[in-house]
């Protein structure tokens, strides 16, 4: 917990130098008649994010957070695998959205996680890899009007949207 | 302004029959969402904001509201038949509830939960009703100076009151803020902070993105490590005999519910305290106030009315500014606000007399959100007894998925569900080294309306910060806030003075 509470500060700090440069591409100064420039106000933000960080390693250094005295693992072999297995499903899920659409990778998604890491019946976890998409497109696409990304599988959907428009 | 004629307008509104329906509707989703263990009421909203876009910003708003007070109901059935608080608003619901629960009294808690809630509800809409109108009137003489005033009291309070590490708190407040400037500069029109041209970042960054990554993904993430451990569910039997006799014994208990209404609303409307501090407090108050100050922590029937007053009276009192002010009281009120803004209304005091159809609306369907939110939970325990033996592998992969299409569908561009994704990897990782992230939430929401009014000021002044102390309005809030900003600095000088004089 104390290396990521450093790592975590200084990384920031380095984020927030980035910002500072990003943002003095544009004018950071005053500009007559139209006062602060465009940059003034995230440059300066980023600056407080700075100034922050620095405090963070001083307190870091002077072991006055428990985060920086604490001598536990920021992450457990048993957490991080937990970690590892959920976000990279949802990572996974959101990279399938762009390949087979959003009614290709929930269901994918549901079924990794239902009967893989869940352990859950076939059964149980076919009802729902079925179901979820259908009440998703209902509520998203019917309903809302709102389309969800479809990637290759958009063509299929041109008898679906006839049927109900 | 005259306040009945409007609130009976505002009933006509709340009792149109889509409006009932989405009051009946939030007031059921918001406690079976209030009940699940690591959700309240602020991922109920996040997460379900974007699925307001289907009805008009009264229905929305209404929808919206009535989740938020069904997850104030709610998050006391996880800490009384698991607990595990269902939010961190009824960590102090657990202390009495759980051991009346493992003594064959968990009916007994829950209905005095669902009692006081409907108690602090009432009292904190009474309030809010009597207080609103004239506040909105004063608010409507300010200028860009006292609405940046006060939105820089609203991060003050975080850093004065709000009990988190400071450097960490002031660095959410500023990335939050930072966030906010993503996009086009609103004077010059000129692109800023787009790292490396990324067309996603041309549009800013959605509240959204940053409220679902934070209060989905990552409290999820945080829910799943904490939960690794196993449950034991407590058993409940629910009688009307056994009913009554509670709501009896709750008759006795008046005194912790108006102290705990009260106490609550007031805290509630402090933007860093809110519901959580309120409870406590109440909690703390009611244990000092007793006769038998030793029974608390074992199943007193006071331990669980005093937290449950006021987490639901603060709640309503964290609208009071958010509506009045533009102001948001809590993270929850934070993404209600960002949502007005997306329904296209201008947060503030305008909103009174620009939309009294939508204010005095949205103020009527609380009356009703409390009574349904009653009704629906004492209804429905054993139904939300059953979610709660649902294993989370079944309900975690739903709220990922809902996560993630709600992430799409307000701008429709998967760079914004990437950037949840980041957010929420990211706030996890934040979370266990505690950086608070309500302050970066509230910061993403009040950013782009805190920059023009600087500038504005700014501008007005000539570049001369001293326009914040010779307007008689500002001058207050503005020495308001730079005193929280300090106060800890001060409280700092003062223990150091404090301890050598101790030594001797």
């Amino acid at each position: 917990m104390r290396m990521a509470e450093l790592v975590m500060g200084i990384v920031m700090g380095v984020f927030s130098l980035y910002l500072m440069w990003k943002s003095a591409e544009l004018p950071i100064g005053w500009i007559a008649g139209e006062g602060p420039g465009g940059g003034a106000w995230p440059f300066w933000l980023a600056a407080g994010m700075l100034v922050c960080c620095i405090a963070i390693v001083i307190r870091w250094a002077k072991r006055i957070t428990p985060q920086s005295r604490s001598e536990d693992p920021f992450m457990t072999s048993r957490t991080f695998r937990l970690f590892l297995l959920n976000a990279g499903s949802l990572i996974g899920m959101v990279a399938l959205f762009h390949i087979v659409g959003a009614y290709g990778a929930i269901p994918a998604f549901l079924i990794f996680y239902l009967r893989f890491m869940g352990g859950h019946t076939w059964r149980l976890t076919g009802a729902f890899a079925f179901v979820t998409p259908i009440v998703t497109f209902l509520f998203f696409e019917i309903a809302l009007q709102k389309t969800l990304p479809k990637g290759i599988t958009d063509p299929w959907f041109e008898p679906v949207f006839a049927f109900f428009y | 302004m005259d306040v009945l004629p409007l609130l009976i307008n505002g009933f006509i509104i709340a009792f149109e029959p889509l409006n009932l329906m989405l009051i009946v509707l939030g007031c059921a989703v918001g406690l079976f969402i209030g009940a699940m263990p690591g959700l309240g009421s602020v991922n109920g909203v996040a997460i379900l904001l974007p699925m307001t876009f289907l009805v008009p910003p009264t229905g929305a708003i209404i929808f919206l509201g009535a989740i938020y007070y069904g997850a104030m109901y709610g998050g006391a059935i996880s800490s009384i038949m698991l607990g595990i608080p269902g939010a961190s608003t009824a960590v102090a619901t657990t202390f009495d509830g759980r051991p009346m629960a493992l003594q064959g009294h968990a009916d007994k808690a829950l209905i005095a939960a669902a009692t006081a809630s409907f108690v602090g509800g009432s009292v904190g809409v009474i309030l809010f009703t009597l207080f609103a109108p004239p506040l909105a009137e004063v608010a409507l003489t300010f200028g860009a100076p006292e609405i940046f005033s006060l939105m820089l009291m609203a991060f003050a309070t975080f850093v004065g009151l709000g009990g988190d590490d400071i450097p960490k708190t002031l660095f959410s407040i500023f990335i939050g803020l930072v966030f906010g400037a993503v996009g086009l500069d609103i004077i010059s029109g000129e692109p800023r902070l787009i790292f490396g041209g990324i067309p996603g970042f041309f549009h800013g960054i959605n509240f959204l993105v940053l409220a679902i990554g934070i209060y989905g993904i990552a409290e999820m993430l945080w829910t799943i490590e904490v939960s690794q451990g196993k449950v034991m569910i407590s058993q409940a039997t629910v009688s009307y005999q056994r009913t009554m006799a509670a709501l009896r014994e709750l008759l006795t208990t008046w005194k912790t519910m108006l102290m705990g209404s009260f106490l609550g609303y007031f805290v509630g409307i402090l933007p860093a305290a809110g519901a959580t501090p309120g409870a406590l407090m109440a909690y703390g108050v009611a244990k000092t106030m007793a006769k038998d100050p030793e029974t608390y922590g074992k199943g007193n029937i006071n331990g669980i009315v005093a937290p449950e007053t006021a987490n639901n009276a603060a709640s309503t009192g964290a609208m009071l500014p958010m509506l009045t002010l533009g102001i948001p009281g809590s993270p929850t009120t934070a993404i209600l606000l960002g949502g007005m803004v997306i329904w296209g209304l201008e947060p503030g005091p305008r909103v009174f007399t620009d939309h009294p159809d939508f204010v005095w609306g949205f103020i009527a369907s609380l009356y009703a959100a409390n009574l349904f939110a009653l009704l629906i939970n004492v209804a429905f325990i054993p139904a939300f007894i059953w979610v709660l033996r649902l294993p989370f592998t079944i309900l975690a992969p739903i709220i990922f998925i809902l996560c993630i299409v709600g992430g799409f569908v307000p701008t429709m561009d998967m760079h914004d569900v990437w950037l949840m994704l980041v957010f929420g990897t990211g706030g996890y990782m934040m979370r266990k080294l505690d950086y608070p992230m309500a302050p970066a939430v509230l910061a993403i929401v009040l950013g782009p309306l805190a920059e023009p009014a600087l500038r504005q000021s700014l501008l007005i002044s000539g570049g001369s910060f001293g326009i914040f102390f010779t307007r008689p309005f500002a001058s207050v809030i503005m020495s308001l806030a730079l005193f929280l900003i300090l106060l800890p600095v001060m409280k700092i000088i003062y223990d150091r003075i404090k301890k050598p004089a101790a030594v001797k």
